[in-house]
């Protein structure tokens, strides 16, 4: 490849590196001092070299200069970009040679939320490419290759519908970014999962900037303001349930790193996410919304007469809807309460003409 | 010192076009190389405003809203969010002339010049009349022709109505149009009342909006007597009280949009180099906030 491009070739450029700053990376390490150039690998070490020596000697260790040229020459230099291709192909866990021969190799791969990652290098350059997590066994599938689409293809699940929610576990199938180079594997994998990659990188670097539900909502304005006034210093069960709710990991893949404030965990699981949240999102705020609406009603006490199996249809039902369980449910599979032919006999039998249950009113005057 | 360009736009929790113009203008606008990097960041997704500026790598970051009017969500949520040290009065805008501002943001290292909302700006009107010119497929479009430019409007902030208005009257002063109104979908002159406004047999309707969305494609269709269902289309023209009705949609959607989002950049000092970017054929139909 040397002189096919216009890019220096790694001796030189390490030869230039090491005669000005020194080298120091990745196991790599090149000086020059009065005696000549020095390089060490953690294989070799060479001392006292002539310019041609020092070229003789790197290229006897090729993969190691390579490594420090792409990574200082050809990654994006963003520090959170250039982290996130670090992690991608395992910096922190393989020796050079080792990653090197992997990469060029069968490649090296990652998850990151529901997109699978490939790294390889082909042609002595780093090439990437992004699939549905599902989707690495399969061949026929949508090719892309400009990174942007990625801002497209977040916004419909499989069925089509609209997918408010990037970081949903609700990707939809089908598709694979090919032959990206590294800073257009950042730009896909941002078009799918926007700002991951900067907040993973800070919370790596022990600077997550965390914001926690009582701050949020004490921020919110217009018709948001109104979710204040469900902060009432009365402990934090409401948020609780809103995390229940909005940000295990069946429905946000972010890990929750907020709370009800720095000093009050919340009590629900924060997930398995590799990608940190860092402060609720508008979903939740909007949804909230219509919670501080609904939980400033007085419960009241409504007496309806219910079989047993009712009683546990109707549970069965709500479990259905929140587990998001009603198109698994075959259609004649009547042993199941939320099956439609069994809500709709419930529905013919308990409720009057007003659609009210068992007959009896909603009494709701202060709403 | 390198540049970067962040759209701002509202988003939508329920409809898949909101985002669509701020996508499709950035997409214009890295093609054309006018910045280095061009981003998006929305109210109702994501990346929020929260976590946009972080997403950047330049130093120096020029904000749009992809907004039609000046008042709360340019004067405070943005800014709030965004964690810009910003007061209105630093725009020293009568309503319809806002600049920018240049401030630092709390979160993140940069510099960020905080421009007006792409709706006020004075090239939003050459916006309006192309967009004329492409539902009625006349490149000379105007002569014994009228033009109503529709407005949102609200009771709550005045400014909705004044950025309609200020497009309107500078509409009217080129003498193209036989008639030009300005009409609102939520005050007076209402909108549903069109055909009394012009005396024209041609009228022109362009939506002050910036994505397709409920608005423009069923209130105002079906309160101006187009359909009697949004969802079932409109014909254009359609024929309405002896008049012909071209109902040109959301003109945030307008190609040439592009190139009002860079003319706020330039004023606030970014360099773009001359070229306007080649925008291309027009779309129809990208969506509004819910």
């Amino acid at each position: 490849m040397a002189g096919a491009r216009a890019d220096p070739t790694p001796a030189d450029a390490l030869r230039e590196a090491a005669a000005a700053d020194g080298v120091d990376f990745d196991g790599l390490r090149a000086a020059r001092d009065d005696d000549g150039f020095r390089v060490a690998v953690p294989e070799a070490s060479y001392d006292g070299l002539s310019a041609a020596e020092f070229d003789d000697a790197v290229e006897r260790h090729r993969a190691y200069a390579e490594n420090w040229l792409f990574w200082h020459q050809h990654a994006p230099q963003n520090p959170a970009e250039w982290a996130f291709l670090r992690w991608v192909e395992h910096a922190d866990d393989l020796s050079v040679p080792e990653r090197h021969d992997r990469l060029r190799d069968g490649g090296l791969d990652r998850e990151w939320g529901q997109l699978a990652i490939e790294a390889h290098i082909e042609d002595g350059r780093r090439r990437y490419e992004l699939r549905h997590v599902d989707d690495t066994a399969l061949d026929d599938l949508t090719t892309y290759t400009d990174p942007y689409e990625a801002r497209r293809l977040r916004k419909t699940d499989d069925d089509g519908d609209y997918r408010p929610l990037s970081t949903a576990p609700t990707l939809a199938h089908g598709w694979a970014f090919v032959d990206l180079d590294p800073d257009a594997l950042v730009r896909a994998a941002e078009g799918f999962y926007p700002a991951t990659v900067a907040n993973w990188h800070r919370e790596r670097e022990g600077d997550l900037d965390v914001t926690h539900w009582h701050e949020t909502v004490s921020r919110q304005t217009g018709i948001y303001g109104v979710v204040q006034t469900w902060d009432r210093g009365e402990g934090h069960d409401h948020v609780n349930r809103v995390a229940e709710a909005c940000c295990v990991d069946s429905q946000c893949l972010k890990r929750r790193e907020w709370d009800y404030d720095a000093e009050t965990p919340l009590d629900v699981a924060r997930g398995d996410g590799v990608f940190p949240c860092r402060e609720p999102c508008s979903l939740v705020i909007a949804t909230a919304r219509k919670w501080t609406r609904l939980e400033s009603e007085q419960s009241r006490t409504y007496e309806f007469d219910l079989t047993p199996s009712e009683k546990e249809q109707i549970e069965t039902i709500i479990d259905a809807v929140a587990d998001g369980r009603i198109d698994e449910i075959r259609e004649a599979d009547t042993s199941d309460g939320a099956n439609r032919y069994r809500a709709r006999y419930l529905r013919a039998k308990l409720f009057d003409d007003e659609g009210n249950l068992c007959g009896v009113p909603t009494d709701g005057d202060d709403r | 010192m390198t540049e970067a360009l962040l759209l701002v736009a509202h988003g939508s929790h329920l409809n898949p076009r909101s985002s669509a113009p701020a996508q499709d203008h950035a997409d214009t606008i890295r093609a054309s190389g006018a910045f280095d990097e061009v981003r998006e960041a929305y109210w109702k997704e994501e990346p929020s405003l929260r976590n946009a500026l972080r997403t950047v790598t330049a130093d120096e970051v020029y904000v749009v809203p992809l907004f039609i009017s000046e008042g709360y969500f340019t004067e405070q949520v943005i800014p709030r969010e965004l964690r810009l040290e910003f007061d209105a009065a630093d725009w020293n805008s009568d309503g319809t002339s806002a600049d920018f501002a240049t401030c630092s943001p709390s979160d993140v290292d940069k510099t960020v010049h905080y421009c007006g909302p792409v709706g006020t700006h004075d090239a939003m009107t050459d916006v309006i009349v192309r967009r004329a010119e492409t539902v009625t497929g006349d490149p000379d479009v105007g002569a014994g022709v009228g033009l109503a430019v529709v407005g949102h409007g609200t009771k709550r902030n005045e400014n909705s109505a004044k950025a309609v208005e200020y497009h309107a009257d500078r509409v009217r002063d080129r003498d193209r149009f036989a008639e030009v109104r300005a009409l609102f979908m939520d005050e007076a002159p209402e909108v549903d009342d069109v055909t009394d406004h012009f005396e024209s047999e041609d009228i022109v309707v362009v939506p002050l909006f910036i994505a397709d969305g409920y608005h423009t494609q069923e209130d105002i269709p079906e309160d101006m007597g187009l359909t009697d269902d949004g969802r079932e289309g409109y014909a254009v023209p359609s024929r309405v009280d002896g008049h012909d009705i071209w109902y040109a949609g959301a003109i945030g959607t307008e190609p040439l949009m592009a190139d009002v989002i860079l003319e706020r950049t330039a004023d606030a000092g970014a360099d773009t180099g001359t070229d306007a970017p080649t925008t291309g054929e027009t779309t129809t139909m990208p969506a509004d906030g819910d």
